[in-house]
């Protein structure tokens, strides 16, 4: 495969594994607790460069996702303590990030983990990081992460379908009828923190936080229903990945950036367009009711 | 310890220190309103949001020029804050994930448009990428003054005001009963919090600087039952950090200010929340015991 | 007999479907008036729409002969308990405080008079010896009796009330209606919404029964009939010793 193969799989996968996952959180309420995640993952990753002294994929997914998990926690912990909730997210996660940040400083120049790279990633780098096994190159590190963290999603969302959705509908019902809700919670919390380890070597961790939050938001505005809204939030993540890439090459910008700008551009586009709940479209029938009334009126 | 002594007989150094004291207590004051009005999420988004306006401010003006920077950063701050209000007005979506929306796709135009001076444009552009996580140690006096000035004005106006944000933000409906303009003093509240990001984000950085709006309030709150000592207090405990953030990120090589004033925002929030008088962990258990 | 307050042409909608329309109504000077009907009628919608609090469609709100906006300092409200943050920093005096707020001005702090006066507010609800608690620690009654002592520093001539019987202890209840013949007897008007149909006739010498449109308002010897209830209620409503109570159809 190409350079440029390399690097749109790798954002489409980005955009499909967070999209699929955000979709839930938008649901959930939890758009917030996902940014929150997706910034203090970058203390796990570096804790587990200190205990490991190396940037190996394995260590810093189980690292992220004890941080992940960790971070959710300390939330729910705050929340239950009787601080509010927006404020328990933003005092955990400046504190979580803040930390790891000024830990990145003391790591040597050496080694390539750096701030900017956490916060914008380097995809450009993507393709030339290959996995090697008994010196055969099998394509691109991190697409067999990302591809892994995918299929692992796919499967608990398939395999739990039906708990999630009534843990995320009514939770009260979902206890009451022995769904395991809180086992629930924190899986969830569990695949954002993979989501975005994964994603977070190649894109950082503000796409990653686009990703995750603006697909499942815009697909929120096109559809009502459960199941057709994780798909639509997937399709709208890899559509994401692709223009944004298409705009980088245009302007020589950020490739993560652009990406998170498509985003941006897609939500947009529902916040007007959407069929049910667009902006147009509530116009259009605005105009209708008050033409109807007119004609009530001077019948 | 020479090394401190002389860093603190420093005269950057000292202004530096002074603008860190100002600018904690300024944001720990006004974060207690933002806190109690339940929108520290928002002053975060439209921190992230202002990187950005600084990139547009150099790429229309084509200097660096910090007044120029700040304006741009207040225009892109302000638009963000009416972005997440319409979004959540005009459709489905609920207030967090309009934040998220809002946050992440500002922050990434910011991204878009550093790598875009970086390629594109000649001349001195070093100093952009600071606004990130903000660099105390590259700041020069009339950088200091800049902050000095905004914080002291923020403060100046809450404490004018601060009768009438309190009762807008206790009981807006009563408020309006008796004549008060509610709207205009949210919008004021507003105009303080883009305030405090915008002379703030230079020394803490776009990504960390709501942490002074949230830790310092939401520890000081474990202290008192008054809005009048909380928020005082919380102008004092962002002062200590600030301080104190500053001191520890001079003395070493590459050591970011920003995330470390936000850490010792956090470990005054951890002790409180373990021994505040009003009801800190420890202190809970104390009391029944 | 003067009008404290009327009403012309009242209409107010939420997202194109109408909430209050046509409503008129005139209230007599110094009595005082429950606000009476099934949930949704749009009884809080009223109270905030004449206070300007909400935007309105259409309608003319006129206080002592003149518009309203001309005499919003004879004006005192007492919003839902519900309405308020009670975790909020701060104390009963000083939530008592915040009603001279409008006759201290902008910028000023309260002065000793002012706070003197909230002393004496809270001792008529009997809330003296809670001035210094803080707000959460307030049982609902005791907030509730809060919020009434603000009313009182309002010092106003009209007043309204937002359910403020809703979950109080009979104490409370007591100590409100005490205060609601106090102002009556000195010639202030208050308006309340009230949901407890057994107590109506004992409470308020005059009825505005609401259902999106008011349909019948006046002393509630005249107006408080089983026809009438039926006819904002849409449903049977029976006798049950002195007062009617509601019995829900299907």
């Amino acid at each position: 495969m190409s350079y440029d193969a390399w690097i749109i799989l790798t954002g489409c996968l980005v955009g499909i594994t967070c999209g699929m996952t955000g979709a839930l959180l938008i649901l959930r309420k939890m758009a917030m607790l996902a940014d929150a995640i997706s910034h203090t993952v970058l203390l796990g990753i570096v804790l587990a460069f200190f205990v490991t002294q190396s940037l190996n994929g394995l260590p810093m997914l189980i690292g992220a996702a004890i941080v992940g998990v960790l971070t959710a926690v300390m939330v729910q912990a705050l929340d239950s303590s009787g601080v509010q909730s927006d404020a328990a997210i933003g005092v955990v996660f400046t504190s979580l990030f803040a930390l790891g940040v000024v830990l990145i400083s003391f790591v040597g120049d050496s080694v390539h983990l750096d701030v900017n790279h956490a916060l914008m990633g380097e995809i450009a780098f993507i393709p030339w990081d290959t996995l090697m096994i008994n010196g055969v190159s099998y394509g691109p590190t991190a697409v067999w992460m990302l591809g892994g963290v995918f299929l692992l999603n796919l499967l608990l969302i398939l395999v739990f379908y039906k708990e999630i959705k009534i843990s995320t509908f009514d939770s009260a019902m979902a206890i009451s009828i022995g769904v395991p809700v809180v086992f629930i919670h924190y899986m969830l919390m569990t695949m954002v923190s993979f989501s975005t380890v994964a994603s977070f070597d190649s894109v950082g961790a503000i796409l990653v936080v686009a990703m995750l939050i603006v697909p499942g938001a815009t697909a929120y505005l096109l559809t009502d229903g459960f199941g057709m809204m994780i798909i639509l939030s997937a399709a709208i993540g890899a559509l994401s990945s692709l223009l944004g890439y298409g705009m980088s090459i245009v302007f020589d910008v950020s490739i993560s950036g652009s990406m998170a700008v498509s985003t941006g551009i897609l939500f947009a586009a529902a916040f007007m367009l959407s069929p049910k709940h667009g902006m147009v479209a509530k116009w259009i029938r605005r105009k209708k009711m008050q033409q109807e009334q007119e004609q009530k009126a001077s019948a | 310890m020479e090394n401190m002594l002389e860093l603190l007989t420093n005269a950057n150094t000292q202004w530096v220190l002074l603008g860190a004291l100002i600018l904690g207590f300024a944001s720990g004051l006004i974060g207690s309103f933002v806190l109690l009005k339940k929108q520290s999420l928002i002053g975060d988004a439209m921190a992230h949001a202002t990187l950005p306006g600084v990139c547009m401010a150099y790429l229309i003006f084509g200097v660096k020029s910090i007044p120029l920077f700040l304006l741009g950063a207040a225009c892109t701050g302000l638009l963000a804050t009416y972005f997440i209000q319409a979004i959540v007005k005009h459709s489905r979506i609920k207030t967090d994930a309009s934040i998220g929306v809002v946050l992440s796709v500002f922050f990434g135009l910011g991204i878009v448009l550093l790598t875009y001076i970086s390629k594109n444009t000649t001349g001195d552009k070093s100093g952009l990428d600071d606004f990130i996580f903000g660099q105390a140690a590259a700041m020069v006096k009339g950088d200091i003054q800049v902050i000095a000035v905004g914080s002291l004005l923020i403060i100046l106006i809450s404490s004018l005001f601060f009768k009438e944000l309190k009762i807008s933000i206790f009981d807006p409906l009563f408020a309006k009963g008796i004549g008060l303009p509610v709207g205009l003093f949210n919008g004021i509240l507003m105009g303080l919090v883009v305030g405090i990001v915008v002379v703030g984000i230079q020394m803490v950085g776009v990504v960390l600087i709501a942490a002074l709006l949230i830790t310092p309030p939401l520890a000081a709150r474990y202290w008192t039952d008054q809005l009048g000592h909380m928020s005082f207090l919380s102008g004092i405990i962002g002062a200590i950090s600030g301080v104190v953030g500053t001191l520890i990120s001079t003395t070493g090589e590459g050591l970011p200010t920003g995330p470390l004033i936000v850490l010792c925002a956090s470990a005054i929030f951890l002790i409180s929340l373990l021994l505040g008088t009003r009801k800190g962990l420890i202190t809970k258990v104390v009391k029944q015991a | 007999m003067t009008h404290a307050l009327q009403i012309q042409n009242l209409a107010v909608t939420y997202e194109k479907q109408p909430v209050l329309e046509g409503v008129n109504f005139n209230i007599p000077e110094g009595t005082l008036t429950g606000i009476i009907g099934p949930n949704g009628a749009g009884k809080s919608t009223l109270i905030k729409a004449i206070l300007h609090l909400i935007p309105r469609l259409s309608g003319d709100v006129t206080v002592y002969g003149k518009p309203y906006k001309k005499q919003r300092s004879l004006i005192g409200y007492v919003p839902q308990r519900s309405e308020v943050d009670w975790d909020f920093p701060t104390n009963a005096l000083d939530v008592v405080l915040m009603g001279r707020y409008g006759h201290i001005g902008w910028i000023k702090r309260p002065g000793k008079k002012e706070v003197n006066f909230a002393y004496e507010c809270l001792d008529k609800v009997g809330m003296k010896d809670f001035a210094h608690r803080q707000i959460s620690q307030l049982s609902g009654g005791q907030q509730q009796r809060v919020f009434l002592a603000r009313a009182l520093a309002q010092d106003s001539q009209i007043y309204f009330m937002d359910e403020p019987f809703a979950g109080v202890d009979a104490a409370t209840e007591k100590a409100i209606m005490k205060l609601l013949q106090e102002w009556k007897q000195q010639g202030k008007t208050v308006l309340v919404v009230h949901h407890d149909l057994q107590t109506v006739r004992d409470y308020f010498d005059h009825c505005l029964l609401l259902n999106k449109t008011p349909i019948e308002c006046g002393p509630t010897e005249t107006v408080f009939t089983l026809n009438n209830l039926e006819k904002t209620y849409g449903g049977a409503i029976s006798f049950l010793g002195n007062g009617p109570a509601l019995v829900q159809e299907g």
